[in-house]
């Protein structure tokens, strides 16, 4: 009786959209609000620079100094996100599958990067990797140079883009059936076999989407690389400080032309992680 | 034993680029003692920024939650064509650089913006003012609170409300008495996340902030100053304080996250979620 009901309640509430009041309101305020304070600014960025023409556009962004800021920005957000797949991997392993002391404190500070403003983290690191800093002084012997580099722009990169890959790799290793694995081991599979054939491919999806956020985070990065980079131009200037050096000269078509290259990017690989966990959930079905 | 590697790789690597980054802030904060780290902090320019940093926080983050609120309303009580679409452009602010997010608004804002003559004419500054501080924290942070109670919202279906609706109650009551309650906990994590990004971004307020002294400095914006002027004993002791509270926001989140463990979820893969829901 009562599922009945429930269920007539459920039929009656899609033809008349629900007897739920404040449809009209919510979406009205929800458009207005998301243009007023999203849409119409960013078309002014698109408005802005094709109002310079085509010609200036492509003048502005294969100028030496702007095409190696992007090189830089791409190259290094795809060494960081790399890096992180790699050790985010690793981490959420460990998290998941291990118990070891102070377990909970450590999985909480995996998001310090979220919550860390990102100036903090800049000069946190730079402290960290300058020639006389606590990594930097052993690190200096070796020869390798990190503050004030290209290598430090990674450093910064691979701080803020860890979370990305551990948080979107750890529920899917929860959900990950452990008989799989014992089965591979049962049936004489070892340990590097059953990881490459039975857990990698359940995990690719995931892994990707991990890469993607965090190389996606990592090229619009501003406050952690600046302090870090050192900021000579041609060598370790990145895209987002370009933008910022163009402004400050009032070349609001030049700064507009490079965010444009930026923004078209950036929204290509979000709905390039749309539709990767579309696909990803659709394979997989409901679980 | 490659049980034991691995969990040292791990600690190793959390410990190189989590535990490090924060202990350094500490250290070279207190590296001149007590009383030097009080003077930094108590200097008048680190109150004034300390200051328009909670009155920014307070403005953008009560109207990201009304928008909130209203959005996951919407998506989650009602379906309707393009609801995708929607979700997807609520996340917009996300792909976008923090550099880009403030100079939409010297586009929109400034001397020659949109706007820019109407403004100079009726002396009203929003670039390089508290006004734009505030609308490029707004764009910022602007996706925090609503993708966290969309799926929270979704979830919970509309069960309650159908039910308090026929026995008699308002739109409102029913906002308020049940809507309001199941929400709490979602409500209060997304709080805490937008809170916790709108007192510490840097990029966005940078770019529209124009950097005079005490009168439009945020703190983070504060540190890069005294950084950048070679006080780095100061630059740190206000950094401490943005750590500090990074450390409560993440021990709030920890709590919330035990009290309500779907939490965790709904922020790890909240397009999972949303479908799971519609299914």
């Amino acid at each position: 009786m009562k599922v009945n009901s429930s269920a007539a309640a459920a039929l009656m509430g899609r033809k008349t959209r629900g007897v739920l009041p404040g449809f009209g309101l919510t979406l009205g305020y929800t458009m207005v609000y998301l243009s007023l304070l999203v849409l119409i600014p960013i078309s002014a960025v698109f408005i802005r620079s094709s109002s310079g023409g085509w010609a200036h556009f492509w003048e502005v962004v294969t100028a030496p100094r702007v095409l190696a800021s992007l090189r830089l920005s791409f190259g290094a957000s795809l060494v960081a996100a790399s890096i992180n797949v790699v050790f985010g991997l690793i981490v959420s392993w460990v998290l998941v599958r291990y118990t070891f002391p102070f377990k909970r404190f450590i999985d909480g500070m995996v998001d310090l990067p979220f919550a860390l403003p990102t100036a903090v983290a800049g000069i946190a690191l730079t402290a960290l990797y300058a020639p006389n800093g606590w990594l930097g002084a052993w690190l200096k012997p070796l020869g390798i140079e990190v503050a004030f580099t290209p290598l430090g722009i990674v450093v910064a990169l691979t701080f803020i883009g860890m979370p990305f890959v551990v948080r979107t790799l750890q529920p899917v290793l929860e959900e990950l059936d452990r008989e799989v694995e014992q089965a591979a081991a049962s049936l004489g599979a070892s340990p590097l076999q059953a990881f490459c054939r039975v857990i990698f491919p359940a995990l690719w999806p995931a892994l990707l989407t991990g890469f993607a956020l965090a190389f996606a985070r990592a090229i619009g990065e501003y406050g952690s690389v600046i302090f870090i980079a050192g900021n000579m131009p041609m060598r370790s200037e990145i895209a987002p400080l370009l933008i910022v050096a163009k402004l400050e000269q009032y070349d609001y078509a030049g700064a507009t032309a490079i965010a444009v290259v930026m923004l078209v990017l950036s929204f290509a690989i979000m709905f390039g992680i749309n539709a990767l966990q579309n696909w990803a959930a659709s394979r997989h079905g409901e679980r | 034993m490659g049980r034991l590697l691995l969990i040292v790789t791990a600690l190793l690597f959390l410990c190189v680029f989590l535990v490090l980054p924060l202990l350094v802030v500490f250290a070279q904060a207190l590296a001149k003692g007590f009383e030097v780290y009080y003077l930094a902090i108590l200097a008048p320019m680190a109150w004034a920024a300390v200051k328009l940093t909670l009155l920014v926080a307070a403005i953008a983050v009560p109207l990201n939650l009304i928008f909130g609120v209203a959005a996951a309303w919407a998506i989650a009580k009602f379906n309707f064509r393009g609801k995708s679409a929607l979700i997807t452009l609520i996340d917009l602010p996300f792909a976008v650089s923090p550099v880009i997010a403030g100079m939409i608004f010297i586009l929109v804002f400034g001397t020659h913006g949109w706007f820019g003559g109407y403004l100079r004419a009726h002396h009203i500054r929003v670039v390089f003012a508290v006004p734009g501080i505030v609308l490029a924290t707004m764009f910022v942070t602007f996706p925090f609170i609503a993708r966290e109670l969309i799926p929270v919202m979704q979830s919970q279906g509309k069960d309650d409300e159908e039910t308090a609706l026929s026995l008699g109650a308002t739109g409102w009551q029913t906002f308020w008495r049940v809507t309001l309650p199941n929400i709490r906990w979602g409500l209060l994590y997304g709080v805490l996340l937008c809170n916790a990004r709108a007192m510490g971004e840097f990029g966005a307020v940078s770019v529209v902030a124009g950097h005079i002294r005490g009168v439009t400095n945020t703190m983070p914006l504060h540190v890069e100053i005294l950084y950048n002027e070679y006080n780095y004993t100061a630059a740190f002791a206000v950094a401490s304080l943005l750590a500090l509270l990074a450390l409560l926001t993440l021990a709030g989140k920890s709590i919330l996250e035990w009290r309500q463990p779907e939490l965790r979820h709904a922020v790890r893969r909240p397009r999972d979620r949303t479908r799971r829901a519609y299914s």
